[in-house]
């Protein structure tokens, strides 16, 4: 059991460890029995000494947790929501989010929902009157609307719906009648995906260019450096509008998503080869690199095997901190309309109403994928803060104090640090630049 | 450096199908004659990178060209849009550095005490909300309380103000857009402020500082802050350029006329030369600040030299 990450096996009413000394070095062996079933004490894996740090700190253990039923939300989509994202009604335009039920007449029933009535009051607004006589029990496995998931296995079922005249809005509806429930899960197709491929995008381009960079030196550096430099110096948003405006009007949704992603890692980039090569400059000057050199390994091996590796206990959990900026500015772009387009969903473009504060006023509820733009960023965000506490080489005990570890990384003393390097170093610390 | 975003920019904007031309094209009202004079006048035939250094050589003479969509020179524009962007981005500033610091001083000097993981869950809060749903919130809040302008920047009477009420007007409707705007960044400066205000704490003359009997108010304020505030100087630059960005959403939602809402609207309707000096004018902005970072930097730590060491 010792042997299986935590992780996966969230035990909720843990014991402190109040004997254990926090100052104290922490074990390193784990015993495991042998074939024989013979206890043996074998050391944990630097893998497993991180991990174990990782679940330690419970927040980002939950964080794990909710991004893992948002990523799983985001790929079950069609089987959760209800409905499609285009399916819509006018008649229920701005519907308020339907109440369930379980009491009806003084008992426990099944969970139902009552029906809505639009009516119009002395202003002539809208207002949805519940209509107590009509209930609808809700369904479970509803047949309804057919789809594909992932695009191949044709099914029908779907988690919950209701019958046929009235429908069950969990978030509310938007301006069409549209559920606000399914379009956030669909959405997040789209917003959630959007930062992984994008980090991975920017990330090898990043490392690749960098590490280039960085291995060589010279003239080489020096041409890519400075246009690492061009890119970084223009403000990121009017980038990626003037990006945004060079992606033709008559794209369909599908390549307007390439093109966002293709856009935001473009931006991206620069930022990770100017850190990547500030670490490869040091990194190159090691003995094991010479060693390699010596024995004839070819300079692209040694840059992808010897060089690279060693930067991921740094840029890993800054990863995981820039995934935000991914996910914010496909939403930035969707919520000004030049992202996502209408009949598809996206965080940003659902929050596009949103904009008119008479509209919030009435239906509040048009908020929400706001709220999970929140919650996701703030995920990340932990996860990638506990991360960075549990690989920062500082608290391990390899190195006395934080300035030798950045030191290390760009291979000068500390007062030495050009103005650039430091740089370097704070700004992947700033994963909204 | 500014030539390859002007070059970029340029080549961006050529490659996308259609130019505003075509637009005016289809306006009965302008002349053919019109169109062919303005053609003639940017040189707009010509093949591309000529273009472009005609463009160049009228930068050079700060002739930034002419607005098809505004129908006036871009100069006209841009001159008024930058300069609230600026008073937009440097309050924001201003009010980011004057909370977070002290709060992260603060937040150092008592940490782990109620008081901390208060600042520091609300600033976690903070830089984790989009900016964009600060801003509607806010807009909404304000909508609600009926106190603040809701988006804009001057009163429909505000020509008819004294000069004192004018400034008072735009201060009020600045508070939305700049809290929007620095919400997040004190949440995150607060949090770089912490972390290096305990960083230097806990170094060794820090302890000498104490044992030779120092007053704390001494040891902190003089001994430590001049030392954790430098990453945060190198940061400066950044930050200003994170503001830029930030505020282009901001001011298009708070409707605020400055550079980043010009620049939507310049992108949407093609107008090239309007792009390329909001582009322009955003990365000078961006230099300048990152510049005044390195000088306030070498002011501050006097082991940063900017001469060539061997």
């Amino acid at each position: 059991m010792n042997n299986v990450p935590k992780l996966f096996l969230m035990s909720f009413p843990r014991k402190r460890e109040s004997t254990v000394d926090a100052r104290l070095p922490r074990p390193v062996l784990q015993t495991v029995q042998d074939g024989r079933g013979h206890d043996k004490d074998k050391p944990l894996s630097e893998f497993q000494l991180h991990l174990r740090d990782f679940n330690k700190n419970r927040p980002a253990v939950a964080c794990v947790w909710v991004l893992g039923v948002l990523y799983a939300g985001a790929l079950f989509a069609d089987f959760i929501a209800p409905y499609s994202f285009k399916d819509e009604d006018r008649s229920y335009s701005y519907c308020p989010p339907s109440r369930i039920q379980l009491w009806h007449d003084g008992k426990i029933s099944r969970p139902f929902i009552y029906g809505t009535k639009l009516t119009y009051n002395d202003l002539h607004a809208r207002v949805y009157v519940t209509d107590q006589t009509q209930s609808y029990p809700i369904r479970f496995f509803y047949r309804a609307e057919s789809y594909r998931w992932l695009g191949l296995i044709p099914f029908s079922r779907h988690l919950f719906g209701v019958d046929a005249p009235s429908r069950i809005y969990l978030f509310g509806a938007d301006a069409r009648g549209r559920d606000v429930f399914s379009r956030i899960l669909y959405g997040a197709q789209v917003s959630l995906s959007i930062g992984l491929i994008g980090v991975a995008i920017s990330f090898s381009l990043g490392l690749l260019i960098g590490g280039i960079a960085g291995y060589y030196g010279g003239w080489l550096d020096n041409i890519l450096m400075r246009l690492c430099e061009m890119l970084m110096m223009v403000p990121g948003f009017y980038l990626l509008l003037a990006l945004r405006a060079a992606v033709p009007d008559n794209f369909s949704s599908l390549q307007v998503y390439c093109a966002i992603v293709v856009i935001l890692s473009f931006i991206a980039w620069a930022s990770w080869a100017r850190i990547i090569r500030g670490m490869c400059l040091s990194l190159r000057e090691r003995e094991y690199v010479l060693a390699a050199k010596t024995m004839g390994v070819s300079d692209f091996k040694i840059i992808l095997v010897h060089l690279l590796p060693h930067t991921f206990s740094y840029t890993i959990f800054a990863v995981m901190l820039s995934i935000p900026g991914y996910i914010l500015g496909e939403s930035g772009l969707s919520l000004i309309g030049l992202g996502i387009q209408d009949p598809y969903a996206s965080w940003g473009n659902m929050l596009t109403d949103a904009m008119s504060i008479v509209r919030i006023q009435f239906a509040p509820w048009i908020l929400v994928p706001a709220f999970f733009i929140f919650i996701t960023v703030l995920c990340f965000n932990i996860i990638g803060d506990t991360l960075r506490d549990c690989l920062d080489p500082m608290l391990i005990g390899l190195l006395p104090t934080k300035q030798n570890v950045k030191s290390s990384i760009v291979g000068k003393s500390a007062g030495d640090l050009t103005l650039d390097q430091k740089r370097s170093i704070k700004s992947t610390e700033n994963p909204k630049s | 450096m500014l030539l390859g975003i002007t070059l970029l920019t340029f080549i961006l904007m050529r490659v996308t199908p259609g130019n505003y031309l075509d637009t005016i094209r289809l306006d009965p009202q302008i002349s053919q004659d019109t169109i062919e004079r303005y053609q003639k006048l940017y040189q707009l035939d010509k093949p591309l990178l000529q273009q472009y250094f005609y463009w160049l050589k009228n930068v050079c003479r700060l002739e930034f060209g002419y607005s098809f969509h505004y129908n006036v020179p871009v100069v006209h524009i841009i001159g008024g849009r930058l300069f609230n962007t600026f008073i937009l981005s440097l309050t924001a500033f201003l009010l980011t550095w004057l909370v977070a610091l002290p709060l992260g001083i603060w937040a150092a000097l008592n940490r782990n005490r109620w008081g901390d993981r208060i600042i520091q869950f609300f600033s976690y809060v903070f830089f984790s909300l989009p900016s964009f749903f600060i801003t509607m919130i806010l807009l909404f809040w304000a909508s609600q309380a009926g106190v603040l302008p809701l988006g804009g920047m001057r009163s429909p009477n505000f020509e008819h103000m004294s000069f004192l009420d004018q400034g008072l007007d735009i201060l009020k409707h600045l508070v939305i857009p700049a809290l929007a705007l620095s919400l997040g960044s004190i949440g995150y400066m607060q949090k770089i402020m912490r972390g290096n205000m305990l960083e230097v704490l806990g170094q060794q003359y820090i302890l000498t500082a104490r044992a030779k009997g120092l007053s704390e108010t001494r040891v902190v304020y003089v001994h430590a802050l001049r030392n954790a505030i430098n990453p945060l100087i190198t940061l400066l630059g950044y930050e200003f350029s994170a503001l830029l960005s930030g505020a282009a959403l901001t001011e298009i939602i708070c409707s605020w006329p400055g550079l980043g809402s010009l620049m939507l609207t310049a992108v949407r309707a093609k107008d090239i030369y309007l792009v390329m000096a909001s582009m322009l004018m955003g990365s000078v902005m961006f230099i300048i600040g990152n510049l005044l970072a390195d000088i306030a930097l070498a002011k501050a730590d006097p082991r940063i030299t900017y001469e060539q060491r061997s």
